[in-house]
């Protein structure tokens, strides 16, 4: 559907929060998702991670990630949610789904130049092995900026 | 003769006018040498071709913070506009994660 949008949701748990807490939070959040028709793609848990600066009184959190596919409303919702619950020190959303895209085809349109650049110079459309070695080693040089002035 | 001199005095009026107004050109009219050390200003993004500045990623953003904590002007890192703009707000997310701090006393 069109309205699916992705987010990307970090909330940073209380360092104090047991097991079942966590799992609870993470079925709230389920649940709320399921509701408006969302899914979750991808769920990844930092674990326990020294925060950059006191929360309350806080200096540790549990951070968790979780990517959503789901509309606009549900962040609202899911935004109102998370503030009011217990155990969690912070959280934030964010839509990615349009910058990755910008990136995605900025790396496909560098991709496809250098490709063509390489085959006008007769040599094969990707680099071989060797010269990404050769690369990486270059490295530290001003080796990237003959990219550009080639093309 | 007088009017040769004042023509003079008027055109180099001129000249030092908008050169003091561009940026702190050279005192004097004098030549620019520039003592001042001068980095090698490149883009970061672009040379290495990051396509996407990760708010998560903290390794990455802290190249870019100084001991205070501040964000580093792109007159300094040589950051190019478009990318600075997307690098001010990856910070600014993860500051509000904690993941990167503030300020740093």
């Amino acid at each position: 559907m069109s309205t699916t949008k992705q987010y990307e949701l970090v909330y940073i748990a209380a360092p104090e929060a047991t097991e079942e807490q966590l799992a609870a939070l993470a079925t709230e959040v389920q649940q709320v998702v399921g509701r408006f028709q969302g899914t979750i793609e991808k769920t990844d848990v930092w674990g326990r991670r020294r925060l950059a600066y006191q929360i309350g009184r806080y200096k540790e959190g549990i951070y968790v990630l979780h990517v959503i596919h789901a509309s606009g409303e549900l962040v609202k919702e899911l935004d109102r949610r998370l503030k009011v619950t217990d155990n969690i020190v912070r959280h934030l959303i964010v839509r990615v789904d349009e910058e990755l895209a910008v990136a995605a085809h900025r790396k496909e349109r560098r991709q496809a130049k250098t490709a063509k650049r390489r085959i006008a110079r007769g040599l094969p459309a990707e680099p071989t092995p060797e010269e990404k070695m050769r690369h990486i080693a270059a490295r530290g040089d001003s080796a990237d900026g003959a990219d550009e002035a080639e093309a | 003769m007088a009017e040769g001199f004042g023509g003079g005095g008027g055109g180099g009026r001129g000249r030092g006018g908008p050169k003091g107004a561009g940026d702190k050109g050279p005192r004097r009219g004098g030549s620019g040498g520039g003592g001042m050390f001068r980095r090698r200003r490149v883009c970061k993004f672009r040379s290495e071709k990051i396509d996407y500045i990760d708010y998560k990623d903290v390794r990455l953003l802290l190249q870019f913070i100084p001991e205070r904590g501040k964000i580093q002007p792109r007159r300094l890192s040589g950051t190019s506009a478009k990318w600075q703009r997307k690098l001010q707000l990856a910070i600014k997310r993860a500051r509000e994660l904690a993941l990167i701090p503030y300020v740093t006393d």
